[in-house]
Formats: C-alpha cells, structure tokens, sequence
C-alpha cells in the first residue's frame, strides 16, 4: 500500500505547476476516502497527458468517462478552497526599503 | 551498508540527463548520429517542464516585417545586461532560423498567417533595428508550444532508437582522480535497483532550480539536480546570482500568466489606473525586459500604489482586447485566469505579481555544451566527458537576464550542439575507461547514508524554511545586510540538513527519499546563489542591490564561479565575459545605459 501511494504520489509530478498543486491536492485530501472505483480512475487521470489534464481542470474538455469526470470535479472544488490558503501565503514584498533602485540599473 | 546494493551496468557512447526539450534533442541528435545513446528521466518526457513553456520559442525569420539575427543578437546582449558570452549568443541568434524550419519539418505544428508562414507575435525586448520598433519574432504553436516540442523530440528519439530509462533519478557524477567525468549512478524508483552508466560523455540536461524559492511559477520537478551532483562533484556553478522574477504570476497562486499576454497587447496598471511602465520605459513600455518590468511592479507596490485589499499586487489587462482576440491568440489563458485568479479576463483585471521564474546560473560550458572551469589560469579548461545544456547550464546566452522565448532557443540549439560535438569527437562503441571504484563507493555511502538518515527534520520542514529564506532574503531587490540575515538562516538549514529524518527504508516508489535527495540538490543550489550574490556589489540585470544600484563593468563585468566546499562554505572565482564575437559578420557590441 505504501508503495502503492508512493507510485500515485510520484505520477503527480507533472510538467506544470498548476496540476503539481491539483493532483497532488486530491491524493492526500480525498484519494484516501474516495471509493475504490474512484481511486482507480484518479490513477488513470494521472497518465493522461499534461494539455488534457490541463483542459479538464479548466472545464474546456470534460473526460467521458462519468467517474473520471466525477474526479475531476471534486479536484476543481480544491481551487476553491485553496484560495484563502494561497493568498495568506502569497510572496510578500521584501523590506521596505525606499525604493530609490533605479529602473534601468545600468551605469 | 554501501557494498550491499548491487550496481546494474550499462555501457553507452553518451547518457544524457533529462528529458526536457534540451535533453530530448540532445538525445535524438545523437542517436540520429549513430551513437549508442541512453536518457535517464526522473518523470516521463512529455511531463517534463518544458510542457509548461507556452509562449513560444524566438527567430528571426522575418514573416511578419524585417527582422535580422543581427537584431535578434542586439537585443539578448543588451537583455543579458552585458553579462552574456557574445560568440555563444552569436551562434544561438544564427541559428535559431534553421532551428525552427527543423523543428517544423520533424512536426512541430507552429501556428500561421493566412499566407501559411509561421506566425510570429512580439515578446519582452525583442526588438527591430536594434531597439528601435517592436520586433515580431516569436513563433508559437498556439498555448502548446512546449508540449508540442516535446512530443516531436521524443517521438524523433525513439525512431532512431535512443534508449529511455524513465522514472530514473540520477544520484551523482562519476569522476575519476584526473578530474573527468566516467557516467553517472541512478536509481531505478520504480524497481529499486541501483544503475551505473559508464558513458564517453554525460550530458546533464536537469533544468532550473525554482522549487528553491517559495513562490516560483516552476513545476515541483525543478529542484536542480544536475546542479547539486556538479557542486558535489566539486565542480563550480556561474553566475547563480542571477534568478529571473516573471512579472505576472497570479497573485496567491503563483501560476503563470503567460508574456504573450502583453504581446498581444496586454498591459498593467496601478490603484490609481496609471499604466505605469510608461513612465519607466517609455519606448517599450509593458514590453521591456522582465527585469525591468519586475523592479517597475516592485516600487509602485512599495510606494503605496498596489492593488487590492493589502495594496500589494498590480492588475494585467487584456479586457480591452475582446474574447474573440482573446480567445483566438491566447486561447487557455482566460480558463486559466478564471481557475486560478478568480477573475474574468474579459471583463476585468487578473491580479499579478513577480514571482521566480527561471535560473539564468547555472553549469558553465561553452556554445559546444562542454563544461568549462577556470584551471591552472585557463577560463576555458573543459571538463572531460562532461557537457550541460538548458536551464541546467550557463552558456552563457542570458547573461543577467534572459529575454522571454529565448529559453525555448536555447534548449533546441544547444541540445543540437551537444549532439554535433559529440558527434564529432565520440567514436561509436569504443572502450570504455575503467570505473574509479572509490568514487562509486563514495556514491552510493552518500545514497545510503541519506536513506537511513534518522535525524529529526523531516524534509517538508527544511524545504519550506529554505524557500522562505530565499523569498525574503533574494529577492527582486537585495541588500547586503538582508542577505547576511539570510545567509545565517540558510546555514542553519544545513546544520539541519545533518540531522534529517528520512522516514521510510524502502527503496521502492520512497517519495520521502526522493524529495530528500532533490532538497539537498535544491540546498546546493540556494546557497551558492546567495553567497554569489551577496559578493556582486552591483546591480546588473536581474540582481538589483538597493546598496548598490548601479552596474559596474570596471569591476564586475565577468562571471562569478562559485564551488560548494564542507560545511556549506563557498568559494568564488571568476571568468571573463567573452568580449568577442564568434565571426566576422558581426561587431562585438560594447556595453551602453540599458534602458527600454
């Protein structure tokens, strides 16, 4: 089993950061409550390539398969409610120094 | 103990690492030569992070006005602020028009006019008779470019048979006592066997190291580990100082709102509705350098005319566009501002911020891919049996700063390269040296060392303390005294790095060891970059020292090489810019005030 989540955890490595954040989301919130047929079908997803993922989480394409596409939807649902944890945690800007740099910071 | 894990052998002309867009033409270029070639990957090819590059990749083939390399050449020097090597650059702006026609000819589906050429948008600094109007260079294969890269180059490999070994994570150089590099060990996740490659030449084509900030628009897989095995392989990196802030992250989230958007005519405004970026470039306004626009978002946020609730963001406008441009020349781009902004372009602004977005430092080679070190005076030794290229490397073509589509050039051109020289000096199947055996061991104590690590910092908690440091203490703008402060923290990190919990034993799918060997590449890599950067008391292209804003070419036109020694203490050297060009054809181009 622990393998087995090792291997899942490892294929939420994508390309692109934003499905790094998505899938990786799903497998450690709902993956360990979902049923067994929608375990199955996340697993499938994550071997989809990352354009398509990208179009399913954006709602451009819908997956045909209905727990697939029941997957998906509960992965969008984590935008949602990451929000108010990525905005508390957004980059702030760094001592506040006078900005007196200048621009074109050349000599 | 070491001597317990059984090696797997593979002898093979060339092993390249990574499978990004450098690596894969690397690979298929040499395969196509007949070299007996393999790729280690550490996730399969097409999720490799070049995926993500939407923009598109610069030529200057001229179908949409006049456009010259010459032109394309002026605009990366000046975009390199100066730091860039002009023969590299040279090589990447000739070539770059054969480079394209290459890749639309393997199968590259590059967006067109109606007249059927390849269509070409303006980006970042790229620029017409050198700086004068706005240059349309950029070609796209709509928002896929990078994915459709990537799927042309892995499909020419496997045709001419270059051998993949997929979900592979290289541990380290092998590095004989003469200083030459004999292959590299790796590991099987999938399995749990351990690998050794002996290879004429090892191409280490990892990419950037984002994931060492915490806010970077970079996949989780940039963790700089051809980076980390070149510092252990006491090897230096150059010009690590130099990390590039994309001006339009989405705030909160990070994601990536693509610089096309402002080639296509988006711009930027503050609380009171000014588009600002007139007043601080005023010819190129919203399409100025990165850096340049970066600092610009930075000072109005700290003067007080952010956005927002906290006033601490800048709003990007593409509604004055209208969905059908929108959607037809930024298609995706409204889905992923509604996802992951919250926001609907066409109605309204996205809110967006600099965030981390590529490594202009990196493994310095020359425009052949091999790796070069300053050695006994000469800036130019080359390591035996050692090449880098892509983001992993530092050729260098951006200098301080690298221009927006010039990244996509770089890992095609030079991955050509690579193959051509390996081409030209590997004689196929011949006899491999003997392997240094105490390098091996050494290799593998390291691996098994970190495997059985029971310290108690868990990994997460030594990644985020490092990310944050780097937040705050490298930022768009530094100061000598924010970097000392962070340089403490970042050693403390070390300190824990030495007691680190590694939970799980296994050497089958062990997540927890993979992020514990990509945290202490990515370790390597921020205390190299900060240490280089508190020692450039300048402030040239992408790093902007508050205490010291201006640029110095007296002193500090030359690249910073900087060695990783015990106990996270650097050393640092330096090699001269090359000040020449690699023909006649063109004037080296000396150094002016860059402004845009």
């Amino acid at each position: 089993m622990a393998e087995h989540l090792g291997k899942l955890r490892w294929r939420c490595r994508r390309g692109m950061k934003e499905l790094d954040l998505l899938t990786l989301g799903y497998l450690e919130r709902h993956y360990p409550t979902a049923s067994a047929e929608e375990q199955q079908a996340f697993a499938e997803l994550l071997e989809v390539q990352d354009p398509l993922l990208m179009s399913y989480m954006v709602g451009r394409e819908i997956p045909v398969d209905a727990t697939t596409a029941r997957v998906v939807g509960v992965i969008r649902t984590l935008l949602s409610a990451d929000e108010e944890v990525a905005r508390a945690s957004c980059p702030c800007l760094v001592h506040g120094q006078d900005a007196r740099a200048t621009i074109n910071s050349t000599t | 103990m070491s001597n317990a894990y059984q090696l797997i052998e593979h002898n093979y002309d060339v092993v390249v690492v990574g499978a990004g867009g450098a690596g894969l033409r690397a690979t298929f270029g040499m395969a196509q030569k007949g070299l007996k070639t393999a790729c280690l990957t550490k996730v399969f090819p097409t999720r490799s992070h070049t995926v993500a590059a939407q923009g598109g990749m610069s030529a200057a083939l001229g179908n949409m006005g006049q456009d010259l390399w010459q032109w394309h050449m002026y605009d990366t020097v000046k975009g390199s602020d100066w730091l860039g090597d002009q023969d590299a650059i040279e090589y990447m702006c000739r070539e770059a028009m054969p480079a394209v026609i290459e890749l639309e000819h393997y199968g590259v589906p590059f967006s067109r006019t109606e007249e059927g050429k390849i269509y070409q948008r303006p980006f970042g600094g790229m620029t017409t008779n050198y700086g004068e109007g706005t240059a349309q260079r950029t070609c796209a294969a709509a928002d896929r470019t990078g994915h459709a890269i990537l799927h042309t180059l892995y499909q020419q490999a496997l045709r001419h048979n270059a051998e993949f070994f997929i979900e592979y994570f290289a541990l380290d150089l092998i590095m004989d006592d003469s200083g030459a590099c004999r292959g590299v060990i790796a590991w099987n996740l999938a399995e749990g066997t351990l690998h050794l490659f002996r290879a004429h030449q090892t191409v280490l084509a990892t990419g950037g190291y984002g994931r060492a900030y915490f806010s970077a628009t970079s996949a989780h897989t940039c963790t700089g580990d051809g980076n980390g095995m070149v510092l252990r392989a006491g090897l230096p990196l150059q010009d690590m100082e130099f990390t590039q802030f994309h001006p339009t992250g989405i705030y909160g989230s990070g994601c990536l709102m693509t610089e096309g958007c402002r080639g296509e005519g988006g711009y930027l405004t503050n609380s009171n509705g000014d588009r600002f970026m007139e007043r601080y470039a005023p010819n190129a306004k919203d399409l100025a350098s990165r850096d340049v626009v970066s600092r610009s978002m930075t000072i109005e946020i700290r003067e007080g005319r952010g956005v927002g609730e906290h006033k601490d963001h800048i709003y990007l406008h593409l509604e004055h566009l209208g969905a059908d441009v929108i959607n037809e020349r930024l298609p995706g781009i409204a889905e992923t501002a509604r996802i992951f902004a919250g926001v609907d372009v066409t109605k309204e602004p996205a809110p967006v911020l600099p965030t981390v977005h590529y490594n202009m430092g990196g493994i310095p080679t020359n425009y052949h891919g091999e790796v070069v070190i300053l050695k006994d005076g000469n800036p130019d030794y080359v390591i035996p049996g050692l090449m880098a290229i892509g983001e992993a490397a530092c050729v260098s073509v951006h200098g301080a700063n690298r221009l927006g589509s010039n990244s996509l050039l770089d890992i095609v051109v030079f991955g050509r390269a690579a193959a051509n020289r390996c081409a030209a000096s590997i004689k196929p199947n011949s006899a491999h040296s003997a392997t240094p055996q105490p390098a091996v061991d050494k290799i593998l104590a390291r691996f098994d060392g970190l495997r059985n690590a029971k310290g108690e910092n868990p990994t997460a908690g030594l990644r985020m303390r490092m990310q944050r440091t780097m937040q705050n203490h490298a930022a768009v703008f530094r100061t000598g005294d924010s970097m000392a402060e962070g340089i403490k923290l970042l050693e403390d990190v070390h300190d824990g790095f030495e007691h680190i919990a590694v939970s799980d034993r296994s050497l089958i799918w062990n997540s927890d060891l993979v992020e514990t060997l990509e945290l202490d590449n990515l370790l390597g890599c921020a205390m190299v970059s900060i240490k280089s950067a508190i020692n450039r008391p300048e402030s040239r292209g992408a790093h902007a020292r508050e205490d010291y804003p201006d640029r110095n070419d007296e002193g500090w036109m030359k690249h910073t090489l900087a060695w990783l020694g015990p106990n996270s203490a650097v050393t640092i050297d330096y090699r001269p810019v090359h000040t020449y060009t690699l023909t006649n054809e063109v004037d080296y181009i000396p150094p002016k005030k860059r402004t845009y």
